[in-house]
Order: structure tokens, then sequence, then C-alpha cells
């Protein structure tokens, strides 16, 4: 074969010298001319001129010819569409052709020319392409009605071809089989309401039988089209796990991948006590670290994607540790990836290999890998306990180095590490101040300078400390001024005898010369406090700090369930929803996974998403809600089957203005869409119910997604277990256009009528505006009735404990929950459930505590936990008969 | 799916630049040259998002491999087509280099027509295309109706990788089974971790659609042979045959996964000529071909003493072969001074190593290497970072302890049978990462 160089400039001449070639009577020399046409087009060079030289050679009977004239045809026929029409005939005719190679071909190219024209006569070809007899070009002809969805969808319908490509699932040939479902597939994207796929068993079944027999690559896209099937019960679920999980041992990474997607969704489904689940888990650890000795672009897709199943489910990898150590000349982005799941996967059992694997990381030269690895020894120290001390070694050792950036990092999780064990590791604070001058970024400095503060009392010299600070107090980013204003407070309110002047000047420098709101706020909240009343100010800023999570970085748990449903995908290699990188309506739906023991309302629905009445989102017991309360984002997700959107809030208000490294928490539920566009011409609602200073609020976030504007909203609610009522309107003043979106929230009062609900905690809404009224109905949790003044008195709560008829009570277990008690008593004393006594007997402790709810209900439990156990048993009463069953 | 595929060369001109989806433009090529080919920094992903628009790079050599798509694509599939793409370049025409490419550009195209449709990866079995696209253009018009309709169902049908009719004179098999140990291992001589990834790669010259079964020392088949009969244990107990711990395997796609799923049992209808029938891994009961230990001291600002030791670890009447050990010194060397035993030492500076090579190493011996590394004295503070020390050698047995049991071929229709084909087999172990850090 002759080579064609490529030149980087067509020239007039060069243009005409071609033209003479392609019109040339040798079929050689045009064969030529017609190459360097192709590389000229290649690197980005116009040779549209040449369109009809270059069509007139399409009428040939040598195929490698023919092929090259197609490809310039794709490329040029959308900006010449009168001479494209030229091509037309070949197209045709080719069509006919006996030999299949050239009929797939025509076919082929032709759903390539995005021309109306070029099109309309596509039709009739395609129709016969579809049914031809061999397979080869009935597989080509399928994707080409996805070509032509693309270009004109409403043809598509009009012609039948969605049928005739719904006939084709049934194929005898697999790869035709698995052609077609990758071509419905993305039609149904488009037509997210369509019953498009109708998946149903029978079809499941052919798709199974399929994925046995199709190429590599057909298997994926079955697997991907499985992963959108929701199974009617658990039963179902399993055989068809039972027929995926062979996939597991393809060599090509993306089989495997979409088969443990499959998996991962659909044993959602699967009861946990059942045996086949069990194994299911241990067939899945193998594959995923074969994963890894793939090569390192897919090892970046494996990693990313076992980021999301550790999260998801823990259990599956916890053994396997070492293959997540890091290798010498593994790439930078697999040795990150690789820092992040050894962090995950931390546990008591493994921390020493763990933690000198990442001493040795930090000697490293990649500076982002080393600052990771010096972040995650502080990670380890605040998740294993028993750790704590050996990370905090490893880390002055590692201050020792001197290494500057190495320095800084240790210095913010030494911080981290303080917050989480106070009072214990103060020891180290002298090796810290030395290398306070080598500070010079805005984080390490305040990690510093909140060290100082926090501990002035212990620093003898924490006053020139901080006043070495206020020299440049001004050129200091916002983060460093706010926490030295903080520190030099506690440092007031410690030792308020020598160090009056130097309040006096930050809370100048802060009020008067800065020009930053946030910071002169500060600045004056803190002068009145100091001004009024000292007492009170030492309680608000020396206030004890809510303890610090174990869990950093985890994925929110709906965000988590939907990228589940993505693995193998880009969505699971950016953690972000198809949303938030894809243009257009394509992969805008939401995937969620399957409930277990939950009959689907709408099997068959391509995404299932848009079924409310599915989503994990009742609250059955008072005993869970507790465990939710208890979970609440100190323990890793342990529930069982798809997360509950974790209730209650935590009312970090306590250190209101200690500081910005106490930043204020509301902890809602996870929004949920109440009320689909589909099912209210256009409108979406979708909210979550948080208490915020003791008053309930119901916040709604309202789409429209219909094309008219929107107008006169106005809420109203059924009576309710608790009369919940809307304490005022519905604040939407705006009319609200197509495509916008409000968010507004709803203070309710609990005065409306009362009638009770099963489940209790049921409200049903109906929402109106100037197009219906639409009802809906949503629940919302317990705790948010909880009020404030929940304190009872010992006496009255021992009184009325004995109060409570026998039958009044209810025992629960709550598994798994690793918290002592003092921790679990802070934690639901922030959800308003307040301890009245604690008693320590045979070495178990046991909690009493009192619940007021916004009815005047009281409820007492008692609480017992055993060291050791992670399983605290509740035992729940109440006065007030009828009141039993939560 | 996939809207284009580009190959750039290593200045980021563009070699080969298909489009498949509407909403891929001419600037994407851009794009990626831009800010990834031309960026300052490392690269720092394989998946690069500009302007929303995903970019899935590969690298060989310096040719740069590009594939664009603006939806939620399957990644992992978008990398097994990039290499699936590489494989079949290379066999139709060697190495991937931008001479080569240039070469063969309507090739390529031809390639990327037929193994990818609107973004979709076709067949891209390189047995089933070189029926069809070949570099002396395409045979097509030359072909009868039966030839046509032979090649669509082979590239449509259920065995892809195998044409009907194949016939030899000689029916003949080789079996290697090629393993690389990979070992990271504590200064103190602790096993940090231990794998080895191996592949069992075959050479088929068979007539006909043979049926092939393949059996291995697996645990589990083993262990099931060995519960199935009274008889069959108390055999195995006096043979003292061992069996393996396979960890995890995967399969090319001529074996039927849902048997070995149920049966574990491993058969196929081998391709035709070369192919890699499966890919194994195991981590336990693995034998280390040889320790590494090192010593290694600072004599002061200026100097470092280096002493390593490599003990092979196999049956004496085995010969490892191509043994070499890279002993990494400080970027501020100034010079070495090596003292070996065995083999020849060199220290390289510009890959800042001592590189000691042995041709040859019989098992159960020792051998030994001492340096003597002057510094130039520096004011850097940042530390040496201390790389590994890593090995290569080659020896002629399997480290996972694998040995195979049978090969079968089983040919209904013509007359040959099990008896009449040569088999060979062969052990191969190599280093893979074999680290041991000091």
């Amino acid at each position: 074969m002759l080579s064609v160089m490529f030149r980087f400039h067509v020239c007039a001449g060069e243009i005409f010298e071609l033209k003479a070639e392609l019109n040339s009577d040798k079929k050689e020399k045009k064969k030529e001319a017609v190459k360097k046409v192709i590389a000229s087009m290649t690197v980005g060079k116009d040779v549209s001129a040449l369109f009809p030289d270059v069509v007139n050679c399409m009428q040939t009977d040598n195929l490698e010819l023919k092929k090259l004239v197609y490809l310039y045809l794709m490329n040029y026929a959308k900006s010449q569409p009168d001479m494209a029409i030229m091509a037309v005939n070949t197209f045709v005719k080719d069509c006919e052709d006996p030999n299949p190679l050239i009929r797939a071909l025509a076919v082929r190219t032709m759903g390539c020319i995005r021309v109306d024209k070029i099109t309309e006569y596509l039709c009739e070809p395609l129709r016969k392409c579809l049914k031809d007899e061999d397979p080869y070009v009935r597989k080509t002809a399928a994707v080409c009605v996805a070509k032509l969805h693309d270009i004109n969808a409403q043809l598509v319908e009009d012609q039948g071809f969605l049928d005739t490509l719904k006939d084709l699932i049934s194929d005898s040939n697999p790869m035709v089989v698995a052609n077609a479902v990758a071509a419905l597939s993305e039609i149904a994207e488009s037509h997210p309401n369509s019953n498009l796929l109708d998946l149903n068993p029978q079809s499941i079944n052919k798709l199974l039988t399929a994925l046995n027999e199709c190429t590599e690559w057909g298997q994926i896209f079955i697997l991907d089209c499985l992963a959108n099937y929701t199974p009617r019960d658990d039963r179902e679920s399993q055989s068809i796990c039972e027929r995926v999980t062979p996939r597991l041992s393809h060599a090509n990474s993306a089989v495997v991948l979409s088969a443990v997607k499959v998996l991962m969704k659909f044993m959602e489904m699967l009861p946990k006590d059942l045996d086949y689940y069990g194994t299911l888990l241990k067939k899945l650890a193998p594959p995923l670290v074969t994963l890894l000795s793939a090569e390192p672009e897919l090892q970046y897709v494996a990693l990313r994607n076992i980021n999301l199943i550790v999260q998801k489910r823990p259990e599956i990898l916890k053994h396997e540790m070492k293959v997540f150590f890091v290798k010498y000349n593994d790439p930078i982005y697999v040795k990150l990836e690789k820092l992040d799941i050894m962090i995950r996967l931390a546990s008591q059992a493994n921390i020493a290999q763990v933690l000198a694997e990442l001493k040795e990381y930090a000697t490293e030269v990649d500076v982002d890998f080393v600052r990771k690895a010096v972040r995650a020894i502080g990670r380890c120290a605040i998740k294993v306990e028993q750790s704590a001390e050996r990370c905090v070694s490893t880390l002055l050792d590692l201050i020792q180095t001197k290494v500057n950036y190495v320095v800084q990092e240790a210095i913010v999780v030494i911080k981290d590490i303080f917050r989480k064990y106070p009072n214990k590791y103060e020891s180290v604070i002298a090796t810290l101040c030395e290398n306070l001058d080598s500070l010079d970024e805005p984080e390490a400095r305040a990690a510093m300078i909140w060290i100082v503060g926090e501990y002035a009392e212990r620093i003898d010299n924490a006053d020139e400390l901080l006043e070495s600070f206020l020299e440049g107090f001004h050129d200091e980013s916002t983060q460093v001024q706010l926490q030295l204003l903080t520190a030099i407070v506690k440092l007031f309110l410690k030792k308020p005898t020598e160090t009056q002047e130097l309040v006096q000047q930050v809370l100048s420098l802060a009020t008067q010369d800065s020009d930053n709101p946030d910071l002169r706020d500060r600045g004056y909240i803190y002068w009145r406090l100091l001004s009024t009343d000292p007492v009170a100010a030492k309680e608000v800023v020396l206030a004890e700090k809510p303890l610090i999570s174990e869990e950093t970085d985890l994925i929110e748990p709906t965000l988590l369930e939907e990228l589940i449903c993505h693995i193998g995908t880009l969505a699971s290699v950016y953690h972000k929803p198809p949303s938030a990188f894809v243009e257009g309506s394509r992969g805008v739906m939401h995937k969620r996974l399957p409930a277990q023991g939950t009959e689907s309302p709408d099997v068959g629905n391509v995404a299932g998403g848009s079924a409310p009445e599915a989503a994990p989102s009742i609250i059955p017991s008072q005993g869970d809600l507790l465990g939710d309360l208890l979970n609440l984002d100190l323990a890793p997700p342990t529930t069982t089957g798809p997360p509950p959107p974790t209730s209650g809030m935590q009312m970090g208000g306590m250190d209101l203005l200690g500081g910005g490294l106490d930043s204020l928490t509301f902890l809602l539920w996870y929004p949920q869409v109440w009320l689909p566009a589909m099912k209210a011409k256009g409108l979406e609602i979708s909210g979550t119910f948080a208490r915020r200073a003791g008053v309930i609020q119901m916040e709604l976030v309202l789409t429209n997604k219909a094309m008219s504007v929107m107008t006169d909203f106005a809420i109203q609610f059924n009576r309710n277990s608790f009369g919940l009522a809307p304490a005022g309107p519905l604040q939407v003043l705006t009319p609200l256009g197509p495509n916008q979106t409000i968010e507004v929230s709803l203070p309710l009062s609990t005065v409306g009528p009362v009638m009770k609900m099963d489940p209790l905690n049921n409200l049903q809404v109906a929402v109106k505006n100037n197009i219906d009224v639409f009802y809906f109905s949503c629940q919302y949790p317990i705790s948010m009735l909880f009020v404030e003044d929940g304190k009872m008195e010992r006496q009255v709560f021992l009184a009325t404990w004995k109060d409570i008829p026998n039958d009044n009570e209810s025992q629960f277990q709550i598994q798994d929950c690793h918290l002592n008690s003092d921790a679990a008593s802070n934690k639901l004393q922030g959800s308003n459930i307040f301890t009245i006594a604690k008693r320590t007997v045979e070495g178990q402790d046991m909690l009493y505590m009192a619940i007021k709810l916004s009815n005047g209900i009281w409820v007492l439990a008692e609480l017992k936990m055993q060291a050791g156990n992670p399983n605290y048993t509740v035992s729940l009463g109440t006065r007030r008969d009828g009141e039993q069953h939560y | 799916m996939i809207g284009g595929l580009f190959i750039y060369n290593h200045k980021g001109e563009v070699l080969i630049s298909r489009v498949y989806r509407d909403d891929i433009g001419r600037n994407a090529v851009d794009a990626f040259r831009v800010n990834v080919i031309h960026a300052r920094q490392q690269v720092r992903s394989p998946v690069t998002n500009i302007a929303r628009t995903s970019f899935f790079h590969v690298k060989r050599s310096n040719i740069w491999l590009a594939a664009v798509t603006k939806q939620n694509v399957n990644a992992a599939m978008v990398f097994e087509f990039l290499y699936k793409m590489c494989d079949v370049m290379a066999s139709y025409f060697g190495k991937i280099s931008e001479e080569n490419i240039k070469n063969n550009f309507v090739l390529i195209y031809e390639l990327l027509d037929e193994i990818l449709d609107f973004g979709y990866p076709q067949n891209s079995e390189t047995g089933a295309l070189k029926t069809f696209i070949t570099q002396q253009g395409i045979k097509g018009q030359f072909q009868t109706k039966e030839e046509q309709s032979q090649i669509t169902s082979q590239v449509t049908g259920q065995i892809g990788w195998r044409r009907e009719g194949i016939k030899y004179r000689r029916n003949e098999l080789f079996l290697d089974v090629l393993e690389s140990v990979n070992l990271l291992m504590s200064p103190q001589g602790q096993v940090l971790s231990a794998h080895v990834s191996g592949r069992v790669v075959m050479k088929s010259y068979l007539s006909g659609m043979p049926e092939c079964k393949f059996g291995m020392n697996d645990k589990i088949v083993i262990d099931k042979a060995g519960k199935g009969g009274v008889t069959n244990e108390a055999g195995k107990s006096t043979s003292g045959k061992q069996s393996i711990a396979i960890d995890d395997c995967t399969f090319n796609q001529c074996v039927r996964l849902s048997k070995f799923d149920s049966e574990r049992s491993i058969s196929f209808i081998p391709p035709d000529g070369d192919y890699e029938l499966m890919r194994y891994r195991t981590t336990k009961d693995i034998i280390l071909p040889f320790r590494v230990i090192p010593l290694v001291r600072e004599v002061g600002r200026t100097k470092l003493e280096v002493k390593v030791v490599i003990k092979s670890n196999f049956k004496p009447s085995l010969l490892a072969q191509k043994i070499e050990v890279r002993i990494p010194t400080p970027l501020n060397t100034s010079g070495v001074q090596v003292i070996c035993m065995k083999g020849k030492a060199k220290y390289k500076a510009s890959e800042n190593a001592i590189v000691w090579k042995i041709k040859r190493m019989a098992g159960m011996k020792e051998s030994q290497i001492s340096a003597e590394i002057e510094l130039l004295p520096t004011n850097d503070k940042k530390k040496w970072a201390r790389p590994p020390i890593s090995m290569n050698f080659e020896v002629p047995f399997a480290p996972s302890g694998l040995k195979v049991r049978y090969l079968k071929v089983f040919e209904s229709k013509l007359n040959y049978s099990d008896h009449d084909v040569v088999k060979w087999v062969r052990y191969i172990g190599r280093s893979g990462i074999y680290e041991t850090r000091c």
C-alpha cells in the first residue's frame, strides 16, 4: 500500500490538483486522490470544495474506495445538503446489493448523514434491512434506528420502527439482540415515561439467554439494561442474580463491573437471613480485587467504583485491605484512590498494618499524595480509638522531619484529634508550638491558633504566641482572622488579668478596621457578651463542643444509592449524578435502589424512579427511630437494606459562637420527591421536615416542569395524629415560570384537628395552584415533635415510670450501636430526648430518658447498654393508652 | 455512548479523527490537545471533563488515544474498548507508532467504521475482522456468496472467534503457564503483600471445531473429586498431589462461564492460533523464588554503604535466568564503587540506580553485592525517599504451584482423537513488581 504523506496547508493549487486527480480515468489514481482528501480532512483542513468530485467516485465496485467516499460524505454532507442528495441513489441501490457486507455498509452510512432529505429516503431501505435474512445486516439496522431517532424522533415513531426494534429482542442471533437492546435503551432514555423496553419476566429471560452467547460488548449492553429492571419479588431477584454471577469471571472488566451493578442492585431485595445473600456477598469480593490487576486506567475506574461499594456494603471487602496498598510505580491517580479506600477499610483489626503503610507513604515525593497520607493518619486516629496514641506519635515523628507541607498537614489533623479526644494528648502542644513560624497555609495557621486558644491555660506564653499573629492581622485570610478573634477571646476568659489589652486590640481590629461582615459581626457579639455578662460569655464561648464524627467525606445516602445504580459509568467515576454533567434530558432520570419486600407499583418503568411509594421512607417504630438517632453520623451505615433517610437533627447550636470550626450543623431529612411532576400536571414537589429553634418547619421545593406559568399556590393538611397544621400561608409570591424552582419553608403548628392515622406519622397534604388541586401524602419524623422542654424532674420521672401500666410498656433491641452511654445521651439530647438519670448496675449502664411530644404526651424510656456489647435494650412506656404502637 | 475517537502524536497533532455523534464538534479535538496533551502539569486522571465533555485517554509509547463523549457512558467499557482498539491495530500492523498509523490510516478508518457503530462497540475479534478487512484492500468483491454469509455469521455468531473448515495435517497444541509473581517486603523481611497473577496462553493448531476441556490442580475441584469417591481419596493421599487455592480467575470469551460457575470445569471451543485462555490470581502458599536482604548504612552526610544479599529459594536442580537487581541511589550521588561475587554490576547515573545482572543462578544459592556511594553535600531539606530495591528474573516453574492436569480435545466430526494431538506444556515464572523496601 502506498503511503500518503500528511501535508499541512491546502492551497488553491493543491485543491485544483486533487480535483484533476479525482476526475482521472485511472482507478488507482482516483483512489490515491480520495486518500489524500481524507488525510487533509483528518488534520482539520477544509476540503469541502471537492464535494461533487468526491461524490462522483462513489459509484464504484471497489469497496475500499466506496468506504473512503462514505467517510467523506459523513463529514461534509451536512454542509452541502443539496449536493448530498446526489448520493441517495447509490445508497438505495447498495441496500439491495447481494453482498450483505455492502447492504450493511450502506444502511450504516446513511444513518450517519444528518440531512433531512436523505433521512426521508432512508426509511424504506431501513425497513427492509431490519427484516434482512442476514444477521449482520439486521444488527447494523438495529443501531441505525437509534441514529434515525437522534435525527428525527417523530419519524421513527410514525414509521413504526420502534415495534420492529422490539421484535428484534426475540431474534435468534445474540448480536442482533444485543444491539437492539442498546438502541432501545438509548431511545428509552429520551422518553422517560414510555414503556419502551417493557421489561417483564419473559423478556428478561430472553435477555439472560442472549447474555450467555453474545460478544463481550453485547453482554455489557444487556447487563446495563438489566440493571434498570425492578424484579417483582425476592425470588425473581435471586434467580436473576444466579444467572448473572458467572459473568463475574469474564476477562472484560466492563462486563464484570456491569454484573456487579446488577448484583448490588438486586441484592437490596434479598432478605438478609437468606443463605444465598451471604454466598453472593462472598462472590463479589474476588472479582473486585482482580480488577486491580487490570491496566491503570481501568484500575482507576474500578477504584472509584469500589469506593462507592465500600460505603454501601463495607462487609464485602473488609478483609481485603492489603490489595489496596500502594505500589511504588502506580500512577498518582491510582495511588490517591487506593489511599481513600484504605482509610474507609481501616479498622481495629488491621490498623497496625495500615499505619505502617501510611507512614511509608508520608515520605514519598508527590506532594498531594503525601498530604493525603498524613491526613489519613489523622483520620485513622479518629476512626479507631485504640490506635489514636500510635497515630499521634507517628504524626509527631513526621513533624520532626520539618518538611514544610508535612508539618502543616499534620497540625491540621492533630487539631481534629484534639476535638475527638479532648484533654488526652496535650503533651504534644509544646512540639507543635515550635513549628509556629513555618506555617504559611491558612488552614494550618487557623488550626494552630485554635489549639493555642483552646488550651490557653496550659500554654504559658499563649498571649505572646497569639499576639505575634496579631501584627499582620489584615494580611491574614478570613479563616485565620476569625480563628484568631475567637482564640483571643477564649484566652481572655481563661486568663482575664493579663490579656485585657490584647482582647481590646483584637476586638477593635475586627469591628473597626475590617470590611468583612462575618468578622465584624462576630467581633460585636463577643464585645457585647463580654461587656454585659462575662459569665454568660464564658458559658457560650467555652461551652463543651460536640464531638466530631469519625467518618468524613461520606457520600450522602440518596446520592450513594443513585451512584450504585450507575456502577461502571462516568457518574460513578465522577461521583456525581449524571444530571450534573450530561446536557439535555438524557440521563437526568434519577435511579434508585429497589426496596426490600416492597412491591414496586410500577414494574416496567424504565428507571423505577418516579415512585415515591417505593422510596424507603417509612419509619416503622420508635425502636428503629431511636436506632437511627444513635447511628446518626457516628457509625458507618450499618443499617439493613436501603439506608433510611437519617432522621432527626443534630442541634449543634451549643457552640454557636465558639468558632468557625464548630460549624452549626442541622442534619435534615434528605429531601424526597413527594409529588412527581407526572402526577401533577408538571408540578413537582419534594421536601423534608425539620425542627429549628423550637418550630417545626416543612421545607418544600416546588419545581415547575410544565410549559406554562403557575400561580396562586395554597396548601392544606388533612386531619392527622398530632394536629399538624400550617401556621401561615404558603409563601409563593412570584409566579413560578417553566423550569423554575422555588424553595419554601412552611412553619407548622400542632393545634390543628386531630385524627389517628396509620402509620401514625402519616400526613396527607393538598396543594392548589391555578391549574388544579393535587394530593399527596408523606411521613414526618416523630422526632420533630419532641419539644425542648422535655426535661423532667427525677422524682416526677420515678413516679410516672411506676404509674405506667405494664401493657403500656414495650421493648426493643437496637443492634450494632457502638456508642458509650455519654455519647449516646449527648446524641439524643440533640434531638430533644433528655437523659434524666443514669445508673450503673452490674456493668450495665442504664439511662433513663424522657421525651415530651408536642401534644403533651410524655414518653419515658430506659436504655440498657452493656460495655462491649453493641446491642441496646430499650423499654418504652407511656401513661396514656392507645399510644403504644410506636 | 462514545461520541468520537481521536489519535494524536506526542506533539498533539491529530493523526486520526472519527466522530460518531452529532454532539461532538471539531473543537473537542483541540480541547483535549490544549487541556491534556499540552497541559503543564502531569496528568492527574485518565478521565477528564472539559466543558461538559468527557475525555478518556490511554497512551501507547508516545501516541495518545482519546475517546470523547457527552453522555453518561459505561467508563469501564470505553477503556476496555480503547485497549482492544490497540490490540486490533497491533495485530494488523505491529507497533503503534506515528509512522505506522500514518501509513495505515485508511485501514484504521475502516476498522473504526466496523468495530464502533454510533459509538457502540461491535465485534472486535481480530480473527473475524481479518476475514474481510485486510491491508491489501478489501476482499469483498471477489468472494462467493457462501464466503460472504460465512463471514457475516462469524462476525455476528455465537462462536465469533473461530471459523468453520480449518484443517491441519498435524494437530498440535502449545500451552504456556505464564506467571508473574509480585512481592512487597519490608526491610525486616516481612511479606507485606504477595500475589501471583498468572495467564494460561495457548497456541492451537487444531482441525474442525474441537471441543476442549482444561483441568488444573484447582483446590475446589480436587477436594470435590476427593469427596466423590473413597477409592479416589486413598489414591490422592498416597500420590500427595498438591492443590492450589485460586482467588479468582477470568476467562477468554470462548470459555463457557455458566459451566464454570456450576461445575467449575473449563470447557471451550478454542480460537485458531494464539490466544489467552484464562487469567488467575493466587495469594496463598506462594513460592517466592528470591529473597532480598538489604542493608543500608549512612556513614556521615556524604557517604552511604549498601549491602544486598539475594538468596534463591527453589529446587537446586532448577536454574533461574535473567536476574537483575536494581538498587536505587540518591539523586546527589557523585560516585559509586561496587563489589559483587557473581555477575556484573554497574552504576547507571541516568537511572539513579546500581544495576546488578546475573545470567543464571541455581536454586538454594546465595549471592552478595556491596557498594559504597559517595554523595555530594546538599542543603536540600527534603529527605531522600528511598525507593524500594526491585528485582527481575525468570524461573522455569509456576510460583503459584499451579499444575496442568489435563487438556482434552474432542472433535466428533473429524477422525482424530485426543491421543493424536501433540501437546506441549511449559511453565514460566517471571517477576512482576518484586520489591523490597530498604
